[in-house]
């Protein structure tokens, strides 16, 4: 320890209580933006998760899907930044399948998207986990943890999974995508997360008019979708596999 | 003092280095190229989406399961012909699965990332059991060579020989499983394929041998003794025959089922635009790499050195041939979702997949070859693993 230096002025109690009191405020000005952010940190780290009480799924009317109607896929593309592109490279979470039954020449165009299996194959294949299914059975693909190695889409038996092949423009913060994963319809799991009750796919059907697609929760018996799965005839797509698709068909299948 | 022949060797030995390096160089430009613009710079797209580089890695993988047949019929089954052959054979398995895993992982689209398909396992997935297989694999042949070199555990050979043929079967029938267990796609989907990679894999990994045998005989001006030449020679024409017996068996069981008919008329007769695939199936794999080295191999007025080369290398090409059909042509064949009608989408349903490989594909599948040749060049180069036939004789 230094002696005092009588040359300095000497410090009054009241002025070190200022001092004291000033050092709290400017550390408490200092601090309190940390822990402000620890506070919203903690606020928004998921309360309960997805609810296992809910499957999410959706019923498409392919009577009601014409021909060359593309508005759940111009949705989808809008609510999730793709952009559209057609080529073999380009990413499609939904496309629109011209169908012609070769028998009778009898044509539908429904749309195929991510099934949304209960027994998912791609989930089985992936090696690192990053396809994953929810609780509330949304499949998806860990942005994170996908190594881009593509089995999935080789194990998908809907073509349901793109995989980014090169740079990607114009995200949507509630959709990120990236060059070298795999990637394919979430269900619009962001919205469903924000306590939005439909897809971007289902309400642009539904504002358009054509009501093809009614989405809800299937484990629901009073939902509109349920109900209208037991009362229609409906199918499961590649029903043969037993994967338990979230999705029903009424129409060709 | 050096001989002029060791100056001669070391000579040689530096500029194979070199050019094995600078090919491994030039395979991982083309990976870096790749990762850099993403794969839409190769012929891969959404419906084909594993291309030449699996190609490519598949072959060494299998092939390096095969290639330690030979320890294993000299360390497993007593032949004493192919003990001193053992180490060699360790050697050519660890090269080439380090070169087919260098291609697997450096086609990924995060290859950056493969840290966390070493940290994070999915049990169902095959592809995460040959993780373990792969580096297993690895672990227990590094062992088994330290039997064979260190005198003291040389009795231990055989154990960890025993054990590496346990793996080794394990290994390939992970990776036929890779395809096997695809159910959607019906003609990838059968057991059937397990077994048929661990035959493949016999005459592929022996032909692999041979030519790298033949290359060390050449390099240390010796000649392999005719009735080693001729036994090996005709153990690959068995495997030859027992390939194209599977490869029948797994067409004759998908023409069975008329669903599958559509897919095997792609592959064998070229319907529905599959020209490139029967061609490359019957004149690549049938022809040139499975009835051609037969002759070589079995007709009782050819044999000889050269022609057990020749053999080898067709065998190799008939490989690459078959793989490609398999691999491609099992994902350019289009995927039927709604059966009985007709199908067409912006996504490629109903349509059979083009696919037309590009240059930094086949540098990166042409890298991980000259990995393999350039740490089996090394290996060779400072330890000993000239076969020695007289040597085993003395051993117990």
């Amino acid at each position: 320890m230094s002696e005092p230096n009588p040359s300095e002025p000497k410090v009054s109690p009241g002025r070190r209580g200022f001092l004291g009191i000033a050092a709290v405020g400017l550390g408490g000005a200092a601090l309190a933006p940390g822990i402000r952010l620890i506070d919203i940190a903690n606020a928004a780290q998921p309360s309960s998760g997805a609810n296992p009480a809910v499957r999410w799924g959706m019923l498409i009317d392919t009577n009601k899907c014409a021909s060359g109607c593309t508005d759940c896929v111009t949705a989808c593309n809008t609510e999730n930044g793709l952009s559209g592109g057609t080529l073999p490279t380009d990413s499609q979470w939904i496309r629109k399948i011209e169908l012609k039954e070769i028998k009778t020449g009898r044509t539908a165009s429904p749309p195929v998207m991510c099934q949304h299996c209960a027994d998912p194959p791609c989930v089985d294949v992936c090696p690192t986990g990053a396809s994953f299914k929810r609780a509330d059975g949304i499949v998806l693909v860990d942005r994170h943890s996908c190594i881009g190695c593509r089995y999935c889409v080789l194990a998908c038996p809907y073509k349901a999974r793109s995989f980014v092949h090169e740079e990607v423009s114009d995200q949507k913060p509630d959709a990120p995508r990236g060059k070298g994963c795999v990637e394919g319809c979430t269900l619009c799991v962001h919205r469903l997360d924000q306590g939005n009750p439909t897809t971007a796919c289902a309400q642009a059907c539904s504002e358009a008019g054509h009501g093809a697609i009614v989405f809800g929760n299937l484990n629901d018996a009073q939902s509109e979708v349920s109900r209208l799965i037991r009362t229609l005839p409906t199918v499961q797509l590649r029903a043969d596999l037993k994967l338990d698709p979230g999705v029903r068909y009424r129409g060709p299948g | 003092m050096l001989s002029a022949t060791s100056r001669a060797q070391t000579r040689s030995f530096w500029a194979l280095l070199g050019l094995g390096g600078l090919l491994l160089a030039i395979g991982l430009a083309a990976a870096h190229y790749m990762e850099l613009h993403g794969h839409a710079v190769t012929g891969m797209n959404n419906q084909v989406v594993w291309g030449l580089p699996h190609v490519f890695a598949i072959f060494m993988i299998v092939a390096a399961s095969g290639v330690l047949n030979v320890a294993s019929i000299g360390s497993v089954f007593g032949q004493a012909a192919y003990k001193p052959r053992a180490a060699l054979s360790g050697l050519l398995c660890l090269a080439l699965l380090a070169g087919g895993l260098l291609v697997l992982m450096l086609d990924l689209g995060r290859p950056e990332r493969v840290i966390i398909a070493a940290t994070h396992y999915n049990f169902t997935s095959v592809f995460a059991l040959n993780v373990f297989l792969y580096s297993g694999m690895a672990g227990i042949v590094i062992v088994y060579l330290w039997t064979l070199f260190e005198p003291a555990r040389y009795a231990w050979s055989t154990p960890v020989g025993v054990m590496a043929m346990l793996w080794r079967f394990a290994l390939t029938t992970g990776t036929g499983s890779i395809f096997g267990f695809l159910i959607a796609r019906p003609h990838f989907q059968s057991a059937l394929l397990a077994p048929l990679f661990i035959v493949l894999s016999l005459g592929w990994g022996l032909a692999l041998f041979l030519i790298a045998q033949a290359a060390l005989y050449a390099w240390h001006g010796q000649t392999l003794a005719p009735e080693i030449e001729r036994r090996m020679a005709r153990l690959l024409g068995i495997f030859v025959l027992a390939s194209l017996y599977m490869v029948a068996m797994q067409h004759l069981n998908g023409l069975y089922f008329t669903r599958q008919q559509p897919f095997e008329a792609f592959i064998l007769l070229g319907a529905q635009g599959g020209a490139v695939y029967a061609l490359l199936f019957w004149a690549g794999f049938v022809l040139a790499g499975s009835l051609a080295p037969l002759l070589l191999l079995l007709h009782p007025k050819l044999g000889g050195a050269r022609c057990t080369l020749a053999a080898s290398a067709l065998v190799i090409a008939g490989a690459f041939a078959w793989l490609f059909v398999f691999i491609i042509g099992g994902q350019a064949f289009p995927m039927e979702i709604f059966p009985g009608y007709l199908e067409s989408s912006s996504f490629g349903d109903g349509a059979v997949a083009t696919y037309a490989p590009s240059l930094p594909e086949f540098l990166l599948g042409l890298g991980g070859v000259a990995a393999a040749f350039v740490l089996t060049l090394s290996g060779a180069r400072v330890f000993d693993f000239m076969p020695n036939d007289a040597r085993v004789k003395t051993r117990p």
